[in-house]
């Protein structure tokens, strides 16, 4: 009786979600205030009937309801409580829920946050919001439904995958939907601003918080499911370049281009389109991830159910929103470029971010093409092709080469116009750090590959470059009190960056990986330690039988601890699953899992890896991520100003605090 | 002001390109057994295993193969329209149980009613690799010279026998060549 | 031309430059890196490149994997139920390889051997990759014209049906 009441929640929530698209964008151009008034109610009761269907699928899920499908698919009475409770998202149709939540719980956020913000502009907000919330609805209700019933009902649940049964997971899709939901925020943003009669550069200010927030939280979900897939697939890798991945990282790198380009769109008054642009392309790159991921079109270990109906419906969904939004940006976006855009000089912070957008554009683009490629060719006719993970890994390592160089000049650099001279005294610092840092490196370790040296003087300097920049701005008494919430958050993240870079060159060329036999006895030494294999066990979990190895890890005599890595095998499917052992330290992965028997006498396959510094490279994602929350929450969004001005700042104000920065080298 | 159109027919030029990608999918794409005779077979039946049938066994009329498993939640949902269908009694309806324990098959089958007229165990899921099976539930229609005629891939419907099983049963019994 | 729009002009020609330079770059490393799928039917057709690395997939024909001497190298055989190919691999074969399931290796063919460098994992043990199914169909395609061409037809059925 119970899914019957989620479906019907389901369905309330849907007709909610259509007026809350259609009647406030409404009342905003009838100039109706009730109508307008309207969003916010609308809103909170779409939320609570989404939420009320989320729990109802629980419960089910708590209770091992298996009459219905998605439980009996995903579930079993073996399963632990809280992988239960994961696996309420754990399949396609409960994901597409979760995404409908999250989407629900963001636009309360935004309509509880903007109180300050005018009515009209809101309302259209909210509107859009709806419009997507009516996509994932209605894709839920009529293509996959989670309260599908199975009667009779399975007498047993299939389990839920063993690769899902993990912590990674519980947390992995809640942060990546926290992402690609609050760029929808930013979307609806941007429509908005491009309904208006005249389009008001100050929706860029609103955005910036959701932005920021958004893309942090997308940072971090890559970065847990990249954690994920390190220590649950059992051979150490940590990014494939698979269409799932990619699918997810698109539209982080569009994300990264958009925060910095609203950065100029509020402060300067450039890259008005461009800015709007970088909203939409967002915001449509998750729904392409989502087609991808669901519709059957891309072969993948993660990919969900493959269902024809299904992609078609995301296919149509994605196209009309996003076809929609570009039709807008192309009939309204010629009006903006008149009047209020500041030139720049080809040296300047304008230029530095406008880099910036170049690169990671492009990397999106070739991204792009390499992930559609084996479609492409399909349709064509060459064949059954697949773009191996080099193409990626070769290119955007190349890519990755002028944002690393030039990204610590944009902090120093001046709005406008800047000179060589100005920026080379902090260049030939960071120069000097950089260069101690790779020297002392190579010196100190034998042989040290040139790609890790490359990395640490990359890492360095980024790293020596923004912290000389924080040192010169604490110093200077004047200008200490402009260390805030933005800034502080910047140097973070930019921190985390030089951190994920000397994470990912260093591990990718200094680990070592050793697949060896082992019989109990057997030891083998890794980079000065010593492995020892000392004995096979056999246990039970709650929904598995395991083979688990007992591997002692000595640093000459002194015992530095005891991995355990184990092959399961799942009761309920019959799956097998390897389950790595990492010994974790800031500077070192030792890494052991079991491979198979060989042979009778007790000898197994053995896999035995020792990765440095593998785990700075989720430490810099971690920083990025802090850095976004930080800066998202400086005061000044927060702050509602005495009189808010009703026309946007003509360029002549505008110009004045840039001039007076300028003067102080801000 | 052409370039603000730009992404709009970058992104019209990217959707037909995905539209095809999923247009070729393989249930709406014939399998290249299509109008091929059905791959040579011999199994057990799901009752008893001692007796053995093959694909020559089940010449004379078409019949729909389904391929089904008790542990497929898809199955289940498609198992009403396949209930209905035998009732009718237009053409005969095979299983074949895929991948499968028997006595778990035989345990839901007690429970979902069986439509079945027969039901053939292919408990390795060879015989279900040869005719490209890649998931379950996928059906076949098959005519009385074994050759396939039809595969649908996924649920089972009302549509599908509406639009792709009933006209071409039709065609057949009205002397049509199959 | 305003030095504005002269300068305008030559961003746009350096971003159009840069955008051809990047482009001519990405299609040369993703031809590059593009690989191929191939059954064992297309390799005995001789269809596969033997220089090149490409996709193999089938499936473990049962009773072919043997372990060779007491080390990680394994040597299996990739049937498409028509033709087959050895094939070999040596380090850690994923959790889900097993005989009778499906299997896509990647590596290149040396002397008639295929020499794995990667085995992919699948997802789930009823999951079978459209392209190693698509491949099986195919190759009982091959096969039953094979038959046919060497064999008499079979009899059609003149008997009817035993009563199913």
């Amino acid at each position: 009786m119970l899914p019957e009441l989620g479906n019907f929640a389901l369905a309330l929530a849907l007709v909610l979600a259509l007026c809350q698209a259609v009647l406030p964008v409404w009342g905003s151009y009838s100039g109706d205030t009730r109508l307008m008034a309207m969003a916010r109610p609308l809103v909170v009761g779409q939320f609570a009937f989404v939420a009320l269907a989320f729990a109802i699928l629980t419960h089910a899920f708590l209770v091992n309801d298996f009459s219905t499908a998605y439980v009996a698919n995903n579930s079993n009475s073996l399963l632990p409580w809280y992988y239960r409770l994961s696996a309420v998202w754990g399949g396609h149709e409960g994901s597409l829920l979760l995404w409908a939540l999250v989407l629900a719980g963001w636009s309360i956020a935004v309509a509880a946050m903007s109180r300050s913000l005018p009515q009209v502009f809101m309302a259209r907000v909210i509107a859009v919001l709806g419009v997507i919330a009516i996509g994932f609805l209605s894709f839920m209700i009529f293509t996959s439904n989670p309260f599908d019933r199975v009667l009779p009902a399975a007498l047993e649940g299939r389990d839920l995958n063993p690769l899902l049964q993990d912590f990674g997971l519980i947390v992995h899709p809640p942060m990546l939907y926290m992402g690609y939901v609050g760029f929808a925020v930013a979307f609806a943003f941007a429509i908005a601003a491009l309904l208006e009669q005249k389009v008001d550069e100050r929706w860029v200010r609103w955005a910036r918080p959701w932005t920021l927030a958004a893309w942090g939280f997308l940072t971090i979900g890559i970065a847990l499911g990249s954690w994920w897939a390190y220590y649950e697939l059992g051979w150490g890798g940590w990014w494939f370049w698979d269409p799932v991945e990619n699918a997810s990282f698109m539209p982080w790198l569009i994300g990264t281009a958009l925060i910095h380009s609203q950065i100029v769109t509020e402060k300067r008054g450039n890259f008005r389109a461009w800015t709007l642009l970088l909203a939409i392309f967002a915001f449509s790159f998750s729904l392409l991830g989502t087609f991808l991921v669901r519709s059957g079109v891309l072969t993948s270990v993660h990919a969900f159910a493959n269902d024809p109906s299904r992609g078609l419906f995301i296919l149509a969904f994605l196209g009309v929103v996003t076809t929609g939004a570009l039709l807008l940006y192309a009939i309204r976006a010629p009006r903006l470029e008149h009047g209020g855009e500041q030139p720049f000089a080809p040296l300047s912070r304008e230029s530095l971010i406008m880099a910036n957008n170049l690169m990671m554009v492009s990397a999106c683009a070739m991204i792009l093409l390499g992930t559609l490629y084996p479609l492409l060719a399909d349709a064509m006719g060459w064949g059954k092709v697949s773009v191996g993970p080099p193409y990626f890994g070769v290119l955007f390592t190349w890519l990755m080469v002028p944002i690393v160089l030039l990204m610590p000049f944009g902090p120093f650099a001046k709005w406008r116009r800047d000179s060589f001279s100005a920026l080379a005294r902090p260049a030939a610092t960071g120069l000097i750090i950089a260069s101690l840092a790779a020297i002392t490196a190579w010196l100190w370790v034998n042989d040290l590959p040139w790609r890790a040296i490359a990395g640490i003087f990359g890492g360095a300097w980024i790293i020596g470059m923004s912290a000389l920049w924080a040192w010169r701005l604490l110093r200077d008494p004047a200008r200490r009190g402009s260390f805030n919430g933005g800034r502080l958050g910047m140097w973070l993240a930019h921190i985390g960056v030089g951190v994920f870079v000397v994470g990912v060159l260093v591990k990718e060329s200094t680990t070592i990986e050793k697949d060896v036999s082992m019989a109990p006895g057997d030891r083998i030494a890794v980079r000065g330690l010593s492995v020892e294999f000392e004995q096979m066990r056999r246990y039970t979990g709650p929904n598995y039988h395991a083979d688990q190895g007992v591997f002692n890890v000595y640093d000459g005599d002194r015992l530095l601890t005891t991995l355990t890595p184990a092959k399961r095998q799942y009761k309920a499917r019959g799956d097998q699953m390897t389950e790595a052992a990492i010994d974790a330290g800031f500077t070192r992965d030792l890494y052991v899992s079991l491979g198979e028997r060989i042979g009778t006498d007790g000898a197994w396959a053995v896999r035995v890896y020792h990765k440095p510094f593998v785990r700075w490279i989720w430490l810099g994602a971690l920083l990025m991520m802090l850095g976004a929350f930080v800066a998202a929450l400086d005061k000044r969004y927060r702050r509602v100003p005495a009189s808010e001005p009703t026309e946007a700042p003509t360029a002549q104000q505008r110009a004045a605090p840039a001039l007076n920065a300028a003067a102080r080298q801000g | 002001m052409w370039r603000y159109a730009l992404p709009l027919l970058v992104v019209i030029a990217l959707g037909v390109l995905l539209f095809q990608g999923i247009g070729r999918d393989p249930s709406t794409l014939p399998s290249p057994l299509i109008d091929h005779p059905v791959p040579a077979f011999e199994l057990g039946t799901l009752a008893d295993p001692s007796v053995r049938v093959s694909q020559q066994d089940l010449l004379g009329e078409p019949y729909l193969l389904n391929v089904f498993a008790s542990w497929c939640a898809t199955c289940h949902l498609e198992h009403p329209v396949l209930k209905a269908f035998a009732e009718e009694g237009v053409a005969r309806l095979i299983g074949l149980n895929w991948k499968d324990q028997p006595d778990d098959a035989k345990r839901w089958l007690v429970r979902a009613g069986d439509p079945y007229a027969l039901i053939l165990a292919d408990e390795s899921g060879a015989v279900g690799i040869d005719l490209g099976v890649y998931g379950t539930p996928e059906t076949f229609l098959i005519d009385a010279n074994g050759v396939i005629r039809f595969k649908h891939v996924g649920e089972l419907t009302d549509a599908v026998i509406e639009r792709e099983i009933r006209p071409r049963l039709l065609a057949w019994s009205d002397g049509a060549a199959p | 031309m305003t030095p504005a729009r002269q300068r305008r002009m030559w961003l746009v020609l350096l971003i159009l430059l840069g955008a051809g330079v990047a482009t001519a770059l990405a299609l040369t490393a993703l031809n590059q890196n593009i690989q191929h799928f191939f059954s064992p039917s297309d390799i005995a057709l001789g269809q596969a490149p033997t220089a090149r690395a490409f996709r193999l997939g089938g499936i473990v024909e049962e009773g072919s994997v043997a372990r060779l001497g007491s080390g990680l190298t394994v040597s299996f055989v990739v049937t498409d139920r028509f033709k087959t190919q050895p094939a070999q691999f040596t380090g850690i074969l994923p959790d889900l390889f097993r005989e009778g399931q499906s299997v896509v290796a990647i590596g290149e063919l040396n002397n008639g051997m295929f020499v794995a460098d990667e085995v992919l994992a699948k997802h789930d043990e009823t999951y079978m990759p459209a392209e190693v199914a698509d491949a099986i169909a195919r190759a009982q395609v091959k096969k039953a014209s094979a038959d046919s061409s060497s064999i008499a037809a079979p009899a059609p059925a003149a008997a009817g049906p035993k009563g199913y």
